[in-house]
């Protein structure tokens, strides 16, 4: 039985592991921290947000301040695909973001139906309009 | 001889009585301020419902109130005179008599409405029974204090009792946020704000008019009080006849259900979506989620200030707790109200998570909040928050990031997992003297344009809406320009590479390019965070958005320009900035916050709206999705190669579907070599403080710590001794300026 936490990472109930949605590679306990399972590499900022304007003529430039703002990309061991992007001040320590109990999830799933993949979820479409 | 001073054998009634006759002053109640939830069932609603419980009888009377309560906020949208008010900052909505939201128009912003639940309790509490005051048929009462219950100073909501057979069976309610109110800077949002007392109008709840007639006394008082004294008047009298529709539209409910049906209808409305909210919040895992954020400033300074969740939902009840969080800032207004944090909240959950659950509070009745007492998020009596906007919305979006990552796994969904919409306030504040004359002083309707966030199937919407008003509007830029002595020049452009990258991108944000003209007076300010550190995330891989600031160039007149040399004028921010077109010009780049400052004709200012979160890693992006991007020149070639890794013919766009796959494996490759695992990772990269390089409010590792300012400045969370005041900016230039200058007397051997 999979859970579908992220678009990036599942639960396998039965093992109690955490796994990448892309190539199914174990990350670890399910009942501890995903990121232990995964590699992190840090990003200075403008590496991703290049600056716009002309960083010799500007010190404002849509690029965030290396100073103030580190990217961490963590991505699977196997495979590479990125599960997450974490924004931080350089140093500042990364979040245990997801934290589940695992025993009431495994007694919430008891009662469902297994998926095959996540739920995408209702279309909300505005209706048309017509005069 | 008995003891004066003891009470002990007097009766509580008389205690009760002498306490509440000698109060020397009704500050906003704690009792009525820190309860979220739902006031318990009046014995009337009782018998009411005990009367009326046929569900499908009572979802027919609400149908009816609902529609009265949009037929009235469309009357408030066309007819309100503030900015706000026409692109749909704004909303009317039915309260129970005892002062619960039940009923928020379709449209409109949820914030504010689920905010004058609290003067409305003030007032039943207070002026009922006060015989100077008391609450009659007819009469309408006013506040704009936040801290009686208001998102900001800015907004005004008036509020007027709902009468049957001579008995209190409902309350109406409308809010405009009107702008102008008098503060220390024109449009009501002052950032200069260093006590309330610079924040303009402080309305605590008030009476205004009495058998429907505004007191034309208390409308000068206000009138002298602002600096749109027309606004004042006009939007008065919308409000209240807004409020006087729903009156009726109530009454003709009772007349046709009775009044049993409609209290009661009023009532399960608020404890059926309590019910509803409790069995969706069974779905999610048990568990918690936990996302801290960091705005950049003050408005005044750039520090870093965080915003610290952790959110835990455990059976039918969730918990955000947000301490940790920063102290406040004692003489700054970007603290927000705790109130303010948790309406916001409310506009989370009832516009992007569950859009089909009725409109009112019942929604936040089985949540929790908890917040360092004071800190930024819940700030002292006297600390100002005119700017609550500063952190409330980063602390919305962390709550945003928070939820979807509890719900992407529900097998049922009410709508789809999101990424993270922007959140900020790119857009120009104005004041001054009209091309007709008149004296005005708001804001422009680009608040409104915030670029949406990525889905899981596809990307974000462009300038969509703001977090705090799904269904407002843009507004028509020419018609704007007829009331205002200002161009945008540039105006819903999109702007190259401000993008929320991800396998579904971010919608993103548009620049605005504009130059005051035929106005002997007029000037701008602006209002935003995000020029050092980003605004928003991305989600599961996705990037969030890059930093905005505000670009000027001086010395110019581009209207001359455009009619002598048009040929030389440039169409965006980058071509404007990075070419330098005009001679003589000047040309600098700030932090997209600025105190009021009077513009000279022709003179550029120009600002980008921001773009949503991406989700998803950038390498599963559809190169055909990429190139579509090339050629509606949304991104660049650098974007196109450096996030997403296409190869493609530079002048037909055409993939090389090989090429990119191996390009992007090799990426994928690149990556994992690059890489550390994570305990290798952790131990060598986190420090144990923050750097000293960046002046840091807010918990590091420890949340029950935080810092005020610097690395060592720590102290126990919500036991900041002294508290956080911060120097003037202009003193702070002035002290550096004549230490230079002693500095270099001293080298000249003076001294
Ligand atoms: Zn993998």
């Amino acid at each position: 039985m999979k859970v579908f936490v992220t678009a990036a990472l599942n639960i396998d109930l039965t093992h109690e592991v955490w796994e990448c949605s892309n190539c199914n590679h174990n990350l670890g306990p399910a009942r501890g921290n995903y990121k232990t399972g995964l590699l992190v590499q840090e990003r200075l900022p403008q590496d991703i947000h290049a600056p716009i304007l002309d960083q010799e003529k500007y010190d404002f430039t849509f690029a965030p301040d290396a100073d103030w703002c580190r990217i961490l990309e963590y991505c699977c061991p196997n495979c590479g695909h990125l599960a997450e992007v974490e924004y931080l001040p350089p140093g500042h320590p990364p979040a245990f973001d997801i934290e589940l109990d695992i025993d009431a999830l495994k007694a919430q799933w008891a009662e469902r139906e297994p998926l095959t993949a996540a739920v995408l979820g209702p279309d909300v479409t505005p209706l048309t309009h017509t005069h | 001889m008995g003891n004066d001073m003891d009470i002990s054998n007097a009766s509580p009634s008389a205690a009760a009585k002498f306490l509440s006759e000698t109060n020397l002053y009704l500050a906003p109640d704690p009792e009525i301020m820190n309860n979220h939830g739902l006031e318990r069932r009046t014995a009337y609603e009782d018998q009411c419902i005990a009367k009326e419980n046929d569900p499908v009888r009572l979802e027919i009377v609400r149908e009816r109130l609902l529609a009265g309560v949009n037929e009235s906020y469309d009357m408030l949208e066309n007819m309100g005179a503030a900015p706000g008010a026409k692109w749909g900052d704004c909303v009317s909505a039915v309260y129970t008599a005892s002062g619960d939201l039940s009923l928020a128009s379709s449209g409109g912003v949820v914030i504010f409405c689920n905010l004058v639940q609290y003067p409305i309790k003030f007032i039943n509490k207070y002026w009922t029974g006060d015989t100077s005051v008391g609450v009659k048929q007819g009469d309408v009462f006013i506040v704009n204090d936040a801290r009686y219950g208001q998102a900001h100073n800015t907004d005004q909501s008036m509020m007027m009792p709902v009468f049957h057979d001579g008995a209190l069976v409902a309350w109406a309610g409308a809010t405009v946020h009107e702008g102008e109110n008098g503060a220390i800077e024109p449009g009501g949002m002052p950032s200069l704000a260093e006590q309330i007392w610079d924040e303009g109008l402080k309305m605590s709840p008030f009476k205004v008019a009495e058998n429907y007639q505004l007191r034309r006394d208390l409308v000068t008082f206000l009138q002298n009080s602002v600096r749109e004294p027309k606004l004042q008047y006009s939007d008065m009298k919308v409000k209240m006849y807004v409020c006087r529709r729903i009156e009726t539209r109530i009454h003709e409910a009772i007349a046709e259900y009775g009044v049993e049906a409609v209290v009661a209808s009023l009532r399960m409305n608020l404890e059926d979506t309590d019910a509803e909210v409790r069995r969706r919040l069974q779905e999610w895992p048990d568990g918690t989620v936990r996302h801290a954020w960091w705005t950049d400033g003050t408005l005044r300074e750039n520090v870093q200030i965080k915003i610290n969740l952790e959110m835990t939902k455990k059976g039918d009840e969730l918990i955000l707790d947000y301490r940790g969080s920063s102290p406040e800032f004692t003489n700054r207004s970007n603290n927000s109200l705790d109130v303010t944090v948790k309406g916001m909240l409310a506009q989370l959950f009832l516009t992007f998570l569950w859009p089909d659950i009725p409109r009112n509070q019942g929604v936040l009745a089985p949540m929790t909040f908890i917040f360092d007492n004071p800190s930024v998020l819940k700030p002292g009596f006297g600390t100002p928050s005119a700017q609550s906007m500063m952190t409330v919305f980063t602390a919305w979006s962390a709550a945003q990031v928070a939820v979807m990552k509890f719900i992407y796994s529900n097998p049922h969904k009410y709508t789809r997992v999101v990424a993270p919409w922007f959140n900020m306030i790119n857009t120009f504040l104005f004041g001054g003297l009209t091309q007709h004359g008149e004296m005005v002083g708001n804001v422009c309707a680009d608040i409104n344009g915030m670029g949406g966030g990525a889905l899981a199937d596809r990307d974000g919407q462009h300038g969509c809406a703001p977090i705090f008003a799904t269904m407002s509007d843009l507004g028509e830029q020419e018609f704007i320009e007829e009331e205002v002595p200002f161009i945008q020049i540039v105006s819903k452009k999109m702007m190259t590479d401000n993008q929320g990258f991800g396998a579904h991108r971010g919608g993103m944000g548009y620049q605005m390019i504009l130059a005051m003209r035929d106005s002997p007076a007029f000037g701008f300010m602006l209002t935003a965070m995000g020029a050092k550190f980003p605004n928003v995330p991305g989600l599961f891989g996705g990037y969030g958005c890059p930093t905005y600031p505000l670009a000027r160039i001086q010395n110019i007149d581009v209207f001359d320009i455009l009619k002598t040399n048009p040929g030389s004028f440039r169409y965006s921010i980058e071509e404007l900035m990075n070419e330098r077109p005009f001679a003589d010009a000047v040309y600098s780049t700030h932090p997209m916050f600025l105190g009021y400052t009077l513009a000279q004709r022709g003179e550029l200012y120009m600002i980008a709206q921001g773009t949503g979160g991406g989700f998803g890693d950038p390498l599963d992006r559809k190169p055909e999705d990429v190139m579509r991007d090339m050629d509606e020149k949304l991104i660049s070639h650098d974007v196109a190669w450096r996030i997403y890794r296409v190869v493609y013919d530079k002048t037909t766009l055409r993939v090389d579907s090989e090429a990119t796959k191996a390009a992007r494996d090799e990426a994928r490759r690149e990556r994992i070599a690059r890489s550390k695992p994570y305990k290798d990772f952790v131990a060598d990269w986190v420090k144990s403080k923050p750097s000293a390089k960046v002046p840091y409010y807010g918990s590091w590792d420890d949340r029950t710590m935080v810092h005020a300012g610097s690395p060592d400045k720590l102290h126990p969370a919500a036991q900041v001794n002294p508290p956080v005041v911060m120097a003037n900016p202009l003193q702070v230039k002035i002290d550096k300026l004549q230490a230079e200058l002693a500095a270099l007397h001293g080298a000249k051997g003076r001294a």
